[in-house]
């Protein structure tokens, strides 16, 4: 069976800054990926890559085995299939998050009014958001927020979902209300890649780590293993200082 | 620093793709606009009156005989605006601050403020110009000028003055709390921190708005010739009434157009640098 996403040799530079190079990554359905390295590393960039929000320089991603990175390739398609959840939420602030949920599933995959709201709403329900489908987002606490971007993301059922820092800008008590989704969806079976600081979670839910180093993948495999036994010299020193 | 890289052949067939996919898109552009200007000329020239309206609106020897007199009192248009929109954004600036006063005692200041730009936007600018023509001069009062010319520009002032203090002031309402919030955590008194941190980030925002105003502004310049000042539209109207012409019209109105356009262009990109520096990180 084909991966659901295969990068080879993926470039992106913003000028004559290299932020990505010759990357590769395949990730099978149910995988959980788990991006480290340090600021800067190209973590970001990578997922942007994936969600076609940024113009690669060189090389594939096919994802479910059609390759976007073809400039004919409708981008809205793609995306339409893919969850991306940011650092900073990027809720709309004007909607309330009972709205916010429907808006994808009724403007892009055509769903009702009723059908997206009571997806939207199950989907609330079950990140323990249900008394505030009503409310706008800037009513609730930023853990509240990211998850509902969470779920958001995952309203229109995508087959692929990339999380971009989504506890960095949270306080410490707040993380583990958005991690604990993101554990749920995991075991739930749901593919995902994910960057992430939070280096004892990655050990717990990743299948697979990959340590981002100027621009490379230089080092992925089994959690035990990365954390373990790194086999790269830089891999040990990221590990020593974020520990 | 560049390194060295070889773009590979899937990329060089990308990019040709890319610039395949671009040239259509012009080759479209290109036919849709020939196809609307062509509809829009054939539309115009087969109106059953376009012989009568190309002689009396499109004579190229009348254009030339009213151009210069035209350029002449357009002069007297510029000079309008360049001493009314100063003059106007700082009264714009003054009226906004002073809404957004909280001291007790600037009550009658902020009732002012209201009272002003809830009248001067409300009446027609036409209006205004007769009021302050010919009444302010009747009045005798010391130190009120009787040129026409200042006279006209302090009726500009007045209506311009407060629309422009609207577009300010919701370019203030625009910031965002926590900015002021920081100001204030810095130790930055009020006023301070609307110097510093609000006003610069306000005034970025409504340069477009302002921009409309300032159009605006230059073509009602032209409200001046109903009091019988001769600037470009009221010499147009001269030319026009000896010749029996109206090309004099269409020549005032190109030049009207000629000041708009650039300031456009200034503006557009004036935003475009500020979006560069400000939002480079959330593309």
């Amino acid at each position: 069976m084909s991966p659901l996403l295969r990068v080879s040799g993926l470039r992106k530079a913003y000028g004559d800054k290299v932020v990505l190079r010759d990357l590769d990554l395949d990730v099978e359905p149910h995988d959980v990926v788990c991006l480290i390295g340090a600021s800067g590393s190209g973590k970001s960039t990578l997922l942007r890559c994936l969600n076609l929000l940024e113009t690669t320089d060189d090389g594939t991603i096919e994802f479910a085995g059609e390759d976007i990175t073809d400039p004919r390739v409708d981008a809205r398609a793609v995306r339409s299939r893919m969850g991306l959840v940011f650092q900073a939420y990027n809720l709309f602030p004007h909607m309330t998050v009972l709205d916010n949920l429907t808006l994808a599933p009724r403007k892009v995959h055509g769903l009702s009014r009723a059908d997206a709201e009571s997806r939207a709403r199950d989907l609330l329900d079950r990140f323990g958001l249900g008394d505030k489908a009503a409310e706008h987002p800037d009513r609730l606490s930023g853990g509240q927020q990211q998850r509902a971007a969470l779920a958001r993301a995952l309203v229109t059922d995508p087959s692929l979902v990339l999380l971009d820092e989504v506890t960095s800008a949270l306080d410490p008590e707040l993380v583990g209300e958005v991690l604990d989704i993101v554990r749920d969806l995991a075991q739930g079976g749901m593919t995902m890649v994910l960057a992430t600081h939070e280096m004892a979670f990655a050990r717990e839910v990743a299948s697979r780590v990959c340590f981002l180093d100027g621009g490379v993948i230089l080092e992925q495999g089994p959690p035990e293993q990365i954390f373990a036994a790194p086999a790269h010299e830089r891999t040990g020193q990221f590990l020593r200082r974020v520990r | 620093m560049t390194e060295a890289w070889t773009p590979s052949d899937r990329q060089l067939e990308r990019l040709r793709t890319r610039r395949r996919l671009d040239r259509r898109s012009s080759l479209v552009a290109t036919t849709t606009t020939v196809v609307v200007v062509a509809l829009l000329v054939l539309g115009l020239v087969s109106s059953p009156g376009w012989p009568r309206v190309r002689e009396t609106f499109l004579s190229w020897p009348d254009a030339r005989a009213a151009f210069p007199p035209i350029a002449e009192a357009f002069w007297l248009n510029v000079r309008m605006f360049l001493v009314a929109e100063p003059l106007i954004l700082l009264v714009g600036m003054l009226v906004a601050v002073a809404r957004g006063t909280t001291a007790a005692a600037l009550f009658p200041v902020r009732a002012l403020a209201v009272v002003y730009t809830d009248l001067f936007r409300g009446l027609p600018t036409l209006l205004v110009v007769f009021l302050v023509c010919f009444g302010l001069p009747a009045l005798q009062l010391q130190g009120i000028p009787t040129s026409l010319f200042w006279l006209g520009v302090l009726a500009l002032v007045l209506c311009y003055g407060a629309y422009v203090a609207e577009v300010f002031r919701s370019g203030i309402d625009s910031v965002h709390p926590s900015q002021v919030a920081s100001a204030q955590a810095l130790g930055l008194s009020h006023g301070q921190s609307l110097r510093f941190v609000v006003l610069p980030q306000a005034v970025r925002r409504v340069v477009p708005p302002l921009l409309n105003d300032f159009v605006s502004l230059q073509k009602d310049t032209a409200l001046v010739a109903s009091v019988g000042l001769v600037e470009a539209l009221r010499q147009a109207q001269v030319y026009s009434s000896y010749n029996f012409d109206f090309t004099s019209y269409l020549v005032a109105g190109a030049f009207f157009v000629a000041l708009t356009v650039p300031l456009a262009r200034v503006t557009d990109w004036l935003a475009r640098r500020s979006a560069r520096r400000e939002r480079a990180g959330a593309r």
